[in-house]
């Protein structure tokens, strides 16, 4: 009987775990469908310190890594993390400075299309323009980066890695320190940890603190030993190299002396605190040599991670790709 | 003559080891509302005690007694706003002069403007000013560090060094930051440091080519006029930025009736702002300038009467907080120019006080009030132990004459520079003691 009535249901394909054709960012995102790609993630941690790292669920996949502005560590880590998984990774540096922006991209976006790739990783420095590239091509898209606004992978990765060391998230204090107006990474990251039930500080000087954001659910601090107190998690953030001496910021010395990440600071912290740092790092101007090489530091386990989650977002996102 | 006693504060405070008893005098202490007749008893550099009944029993066996019947005793003199020439101009004034002036005017305390050569905007050159002054100054100095790197308007400095080697506010002197973005991120940035952004109120363009207040008398003169609005118009766009910020605020100098309806209003909205006027635009008018008195020459200008009685007035109901000297040494050099061309700024701090009690007599200030705006509201405004008479508190105090009636001679002033706007102007009443520490560092024979 059961069995009967089971088969006459029509049959419906499961509801996959990451129900999106795109990922735009942290916001949209249910804390299921965040669990969901960071237990993906942790199976691709295995499959990456394997010797055979690879798995051919992109085989014939077309990736396009479209940087217009320039990376290192995020775009060779969605490289690596499209070939592990077996697709045809094609890189695309746009020089930002030589185009003419809103028209190009589309252009560039229309172009890029009429080649059927399957999956567009893109970074650009305009808030918003991912998610307008995103409205006029038929793939799907990953946003690698846009402006101030996110950064969901690395979101994403920060959080992997958290979770392999507290065993959680949830409950735990976050104090994301430093530049947060300017920083994308802060926003995804308090997007996601809130939405996983952290409790997330963020500290830096108040020309580096965004407007209303304490309307966002977090607390903010200016002292940086008071902001840390107790602290599980230290997030530094990168001091971008124009924004160090001017009317943000008078000079790296007052910046590091007050608001970098040095031991003494550092011990104002849980003492099982963890220090975290996206990446690229400034020695000396918001973190300290001797932490960022420190043992509380997990700033080379985030590049694994990195690519990890990339894996784990792009095996999510192809369960969507047309299949014809 | 005067006769100031030049002991530098360096090296080890010895105070005299006898206790000293001012007895007679009026105290006028607004800190606890007092004004009355009493005694001030100064033992080991600090008050042991001020008032009308401490000396009951008479005093004992071995203390030194001063007979202060006639005279009045205020806490010594808060200025601030004193440029000196040192460093880079020590021809104009130097620690040394400058003191002496200070202590012959019952200044005790002097806050320096950054306007120097170098510009104070590096914590090493707030370590030379404290140095220099602690060699060389019988009162007390506190460096006023630069706004923004070079007075250039563009970079702010480093606020939270900069408080910790000493400087107690910060601004960009005699000249304005145009830039509103400059000054709203310095507004934010000195919140964490709860550091005071003191300003120049003037619009610099609308500024830049006048010398005298824009209307019928620089007409006649012939003079290209700054109108009112330079001021109006920068110090409304610093209340919008306070109330944007929620920084701390300070306004160098106003001077016309408009900028104390915009401080009225900022005030009322409970902003953090307070304001000086100087000395010049509370005793003078544009009408003193008669022919071409370049001594006269001011930034702002100097105002119409109808701004001069507005300013007094909002002196007197607490819209403007404190008076500063404004002193401003300038070689004759610099003055000895046809008016447009002279160099702005006059000395004040010999006749900062004889000047302000012509506000007393004329009655439109009480003794207290004068006291206040004088000492106690920029001390409190600084954050520094000074302006109060209370037991416990340094000894820093004035001893004044109050009917006394003189005529200024600039050839017995103390300073450097002689560029003072009140020569052979008549006063009645003068300082004739300043203490500092419990120490005498100015006495005047009677």
């Amino acid at each position: 009987m059961r069995s009967t009535s089971m088969t006459s249901k029509p049959s419906t394909p499961p509801t996959p775990a990451f129900p999106h054709r795109h990922l735009l960012g942290i916001e949209g995102l249910s804390p299921l469908e965040i669990q969901a790609l960071l237990d993906k993630a942790e199976e691709e941690v295995q499959v990456s310190r394997q010797v055979e790292k690879k798995k051919n669920v992109l085989r014939g996949r077309t990736q396009i890594n479209l940087f217009f502005e320039a990376s290192t560590r995020t775009q060779s880590s969605f490289e690596i993390a499209g070939k592990r998984l077996g697709a045809d990774v094609m890189n695309m540096s746009v020089a930002s400075s030589s185009v003419k922006k809103g028209e190009t991209l589309i252009d560039t976006a229309a172009t890029l299309n009429a080649m059927r790739p399957d999956i567009l990783v893109v970074r650009h420095h305009a808030a918003g323009a991912v998610h307008l590239l995103a409205r006029k091509v038929s793939c799907s898209v990953i946003n690698a980066g846009d402006g101030a606004h996110e950064h969901p992978t690395q979101a994403l990765l920060d959080a992997l890695t958290i979770r392999r060391h507290k065993g959680r998230i949830e409950g735990l204090t976050v104090a994301i320190c430093g530049d947060i107006v300017h920083s994308r990474v802060a926003r995804s990251n308090l997007l996601l940890l809130g939405a996983l039930g952290a409790r997330v500080r963020l500290v830096g000087p108040s020309t580096l603190m965004p407007a209303g954001v304490d309307r966002l659910g977090v607390e903010t601090f200016t002292d940086m030993r008071k902001g840390i107190a107790g602290a599980d998690i230290v997030m530094m953030l990168r001091l971008q190299r124009e924004r160090m001496t001017g009317s943000f910021v008078p000079s790296v010395r007052e910046y590091f002396h007050y608001w970098g990440l040095d031991q003494e600071k550092l011990s104002h912290a849980a003492p099982d605190a963890l220090v975290m740092h996206p990446g690229p790092m400034n020695r000396g101007v918001e973190i300290d040599p001797e932490v960022a090489d420190g043992p509380q530091s997990l700033i080379s386990e985030q590049v694994e991670m990195g690519v990890a989650v990339r894996m784990a977002v792009l095996e999510a996102l192809a369960e969507h790709l047309p299949n014809f | 003559m005067t006769s100031p006693v030049s002991t530098a504060r360096s090296g080890e405070r010895r105070a005299d080891l006898r206790p000293t008893v001012f007895a007679g005098a009026r105290i006028v202490d607004p800190s606890r509302d007092l004004d009355a007749v009493g005694s001030v008893i100064v033992a080991e550099g600090r008050i042991l005690a001020a008032g009308p009944d401490v000396l009951n029993q008479g005093s004992p066996e071995g203390w030194e007694v001063v007979d202060a019947r006639g005279k009045v005793i205020v806490p010594g003199l808060v200025d601030m706003r004193v440029f000196l020439g040192e460093p880079g101009h020590e021809h104009r004034e130097t620690f040394v002069s400058a003191s002496a002036a200070a202590a012959a005017g019952g200044v005790t305390t002097i806050v320096t403007m950054p306007d120097t050569d170098p510009v104070i905007d590096d914590p090493a050159l707030v370590d030379f000013v404290l140095r220099r002054a602690r060699e060389q100054s019988a009162v007390r100095i506190h460096p006023m560090a630069a706004l923004t790197k070079g007075l250039a308007g563009q970079e702010t400095t480093e606020f939270g060094l900069l408080s910790e080697a000493g400087a107690v506010a910060f601004g960009d002197g005699r000249r304005s930051v145009a830039s509103g973005l400059v000054m709203r991120r310095a507004l934010t940035y000195a919140r964490d440091f709860e550091a005071l952004i003191v300003h120049h109120v003037e619009e610099p363009t609308l500024a830049s080519a006048g010398v005298a207040t824009e209307g019928e008398f620089a007409s006649r003169l012939g003079l290209p006029g700054i109108p009112r609005e330079a001021e109006t118009i920068m110090l409304e766009r610093d209340m919008r930025l306070v109330a944007l910020t929620r920084g701390r605020y300070h306004a160098q100098q106003v001077s016309t009736s408009d900028s104390v309806e915009v401080l009225r209003r900022a005030k009322e909205r409970g902003l953090d702002v307070t304001a000086a006027v100087s000395i010049n635009h509370l005793s003078l008018n544009e009408l003193d300038i008669g022919t071409y008195r370049s001594f006269l020459k001011f930034s702002p200008p100097l105002r119409a009467e109808a701004d001069r009685q507005a300013v007094i007035d909002g002196l007197a109901d607490g819209t403007i907080d404190i008076v500063v000297s404004s002193h401003d040494p300038q070689d004759v050099e610099m003055k000895r120019h046809p008016f447009a061309e002279a160099a702005e700024g006059a000395i004040g701090l010999e006749t900062l006080l004889p000047a302000a009690l012509r506000l007393v007599h004329d009655g439109r200030l009480s003794w207290s009030r004068l006291v206040e705006v004088l000492s106690l509201a920029p001390a409190r405004r600084l954050g520094l132990d000074a302006g109060r008479l209370v037991p416990g508190a340094r000894a820093d105090l004035a001893v004044i004459d109050p009917d006394v009636p003189w005529v200024l001679d600039r050839h017995e002033l103390n300073s450097r520079s002689k560029n003072s706007p009140f020569e052979d102007a008549r006063f009645v009443g003068r300082v004739v003691r300043t203490l500092v520490d419990g120490r005498t560092i100015h006495s005047r024979p009677a």
